[in-house]
């Protein structure tokens, strides 16, 4: 079965800076993997490499086994590949409503439309509703983002990506900045994810890292360090060394949830 | 508890209803958008012997609203868009002066294509860049289109312009008259129907994916729309509204001179936006009006110190009404509202 996506041999610089050294990477149809690594390991920019916001200096990114290495971030978001982002990334002018409406008439091509006003599509209103509804946002609809708590504003983080109908997603630290009391919710927004849907996710949260996922890679100075299940990464001596041992560098970030 | 399953459907499906009734509202017309139009047609009545002051007015106020479309709602921040202006201006006034076609609407046509196109070339190479980059393309563009008019003097007629225009009487049967009456509602006409295309296309889902990109370009990217397919529509868009208002003011004015192209003009119109509200189409017509009335007032007053006037108002609009005259309106009609309540 082709992957749904694949990463063969990624290689990116900044300057004499490597920051992503010879990357391989593969993600099935359904995949539930976690991207892990101390800070700088060049997570974020392996997903910028994968999505298009930065071009590789060699290697390929495959989606559904077609080759999307020479693609704009438009034509790959357009085949199915969404992501979050660390910061949130919204239109805080905007109404909760609006920004899910926005991903799906992009997604649907209604975007084009100069004259039809946004409002008299039903279907578009229905589905993000649906969407809003599943994210128990539905009360929210209306508001401006700028005006929810930040903990909401991370789940509308995570509904336009959802709104774009992914078939490869890609969560770039989804629960960073929520306070623990309302992490859970991200968590089961992510944990009922459909199971369709290839996922990768970066995350600090070892609770939610070890829920969540069914392999996991290592990442460390931009290399893959090493792979596995839960089970092994838990169990490797080098991985607890490089990565978990650094738990207590950022100073209690989130209640020491990676010590298991 | 299928009772309460009822009950939560219900309200579930009364909360749909409402969301969708206010978006299907929200881009119907409210009676209080009427008012600007009623005025202007109160001002035809009440000031007959100013209407060439009139349509200046209005020339401006669509001016700006083209300004609205792109700053307003896409974001982009320009300082050059008198280069459309300047081009419709120019495309009536040559096919007046050189080739004898002196036929107003038709003129207005011929310019929103001229202009669009210049819109459209200019669009595709300079809405890559954003930020200052951009400001200083656009400046250079409507600087060199200028400089490209006074080099071929012998065609433009230079900084002394080609004065004495005689256009056809509109619709074959209206002529110009000493008080240019007729081309004030001739003018009003035309910007009513501007405005509606305008209107149309900011409750569009294209004008949304445009807010979109002044809000989170980044973002998107990432949805995949294709950020700068859009920007460059816009651009050619407002450049041929642009246009249409440099062609007008040709039209009513009977002359064009390169002044038109002239920093001022762009600076000028993007001070009417923000003194009126941007993103919000009527800014544009509060601010054109507000600007105008006062630099005539002021100019009457002072006719060498008159631009004092307006940089005081215009300080004063910085200080205490940032987001334009309609936003101070907007943050009273809050304030009062909940005044109200308390």
């Amino acid at each position: 079965m082709t992957a749904a996506l694949q990463v063969e041999r990624l290689n990116r610089a900044f300057g004499a800076l490597p920051v992503a050294r010879h990357i391989n990477l593969s993600l099935e149809r359904g995949a539930r993997r976690a991207l892990i690594g101390p800070n700088g390991a060049g997570k974020t920019t392996l997903v910028n490499l994968i999505t298009g916001v930065l071009k590789p200096q060699s290697g390929r990114v495959l989606l559904n086994g077609e080759d999307i290495t020479g693609l704009s971030q438009t034509e790959r978001a357009r085949r199915g590949l969404a992501r979050t982002f660390q910061i949130n990334q919204l239109f805080r002018g905007l109404s909760v409503l609006e920004n899910i409406g926005m991903s799906i008439s992009e997604r649907d091509g209604h975007a084009e439309n100069l004259w039809r006003a946004v409002g008299t599509r039903r279907e578009i209103l229905d589905e993000a509703l649906d969407h809003l509804e599943s994210l128990r946002l539905v009360d929210d609809a209306l508001k401006l983002v700028r005006e929810l708590p930040y903990g909401r504003q991370r789940l509308v983080e995570i509904a336009i990506a959802l709104a774009q109908k992914p078939r490869v997603l890609l969560l770039d630290e989804p629960a960073a900045g929520v306070p623990s009391s309302e992490s859970h919710l991200i968590l089961d927004v992510v944990a009922a994810l459909n199971p369709d849907i290839a996922v990768l996710i970066i995350e600090h949260d070892m609770d939610i890292v070890f829920r969540f996922a069914k392999e996991i890679t290592v990442l460390v100075q931009g290399a893959v360090f090493t792979q596995g299940t839960p089970e092994e990464i838990m169990n490797n001596e080098q991985v607890r060394a490089v990565y978990l041992g650094q738990e207590g560098h950022r100073g209690g970030r989130r209640h020491g949830g990676g010590h298991g | 508890m299928a009772a309460s399953d009822i009950i939560t459907t219900t309200s579930r499906g009364q909360a749909r209803e409402r969301t969708a009734e206010y978006l299907v509202g929200r881009h119907r017309f409210r009676p209080a958008e009427a008012l600007p139009w009623l005025i202007a047609i109160a001002v035809f009545f009440i000031f007959p012997e100013r209407m060439t002051f009139g349509s200046q007015v209005l020339v401006m106020a669509m001016f700006a609203l083209s300004l609205d479309l792109i700053l307003g709602y896409a974001g982009i921040v320009t300082l050059g868009h008198a280069a459309f202006f300047g081009v419709g201006a120019y495309t009536v006034g040559l096919a007046a002066a050189r080739l004898q076609w002196a036929e107003p609407i038709s003129g207005l046509f011929a310019a929103a294509i001229t202009a669009g196109l210049v819109g459209f070339i200019t669009g595709w190479f300079l809405l890559r860049y954003r930020g200052l980059t951009l400001l200083m393309l656009t400046l250079a563009t409507a600087i060199m289109l200028q400089e490209t008019g006074n080099l071929r003097s012998d065609i433009s007629g230079g900084y002394d312009g080609l004065p004495g225009l005689a256009f056809k009487p509109l619709l074959g049967i209206f002529d110009y008259d000493l008080y240019g009456r007729a081309y004030y509602l001739y003018v009003l006409a035309v910007l009513a129907v501007v405005f509606y295309f305008v209107r149309r296309i900011v409750y569009s889902p294209f004008g949304q994916a445009l807010t979109g990109i002044r809000e989170n370009v980044r973002r998107m990217h990432a949805i995949g729309s294709p950020v700068h397919r859009r920007l460059v529509t816009v651009y050619t868009i407002a450049a041929a509204i642009a246009g249409v208002a440099g062609a007008l003011f040709t039209q009513t004015n009977a002359y064009v001179t390169l002044t038109v192209f002239d920093f001022d003009n762009s600076a000028k119109v993007m001070v009417m936006l923000i003194l009126g509200g941007t993103g919000r189409l009527y800014g544009a017509f509060i601010g054109a009006t507000v600007y105008m009335v006062l630099e005539d007032y002021f100019s009457k007053l002072s006719p060498t110190f008159w631009q004092f006037g307006i940089g005081l108002v215009l300080v004063l609009a910085v200080l205490f009404a940032r987001r334009g005259v309609l936003g101070l309106f907007e943050s009273v009609g809050k304030y009062v509202a909940e005044r109200k309540r308390s």
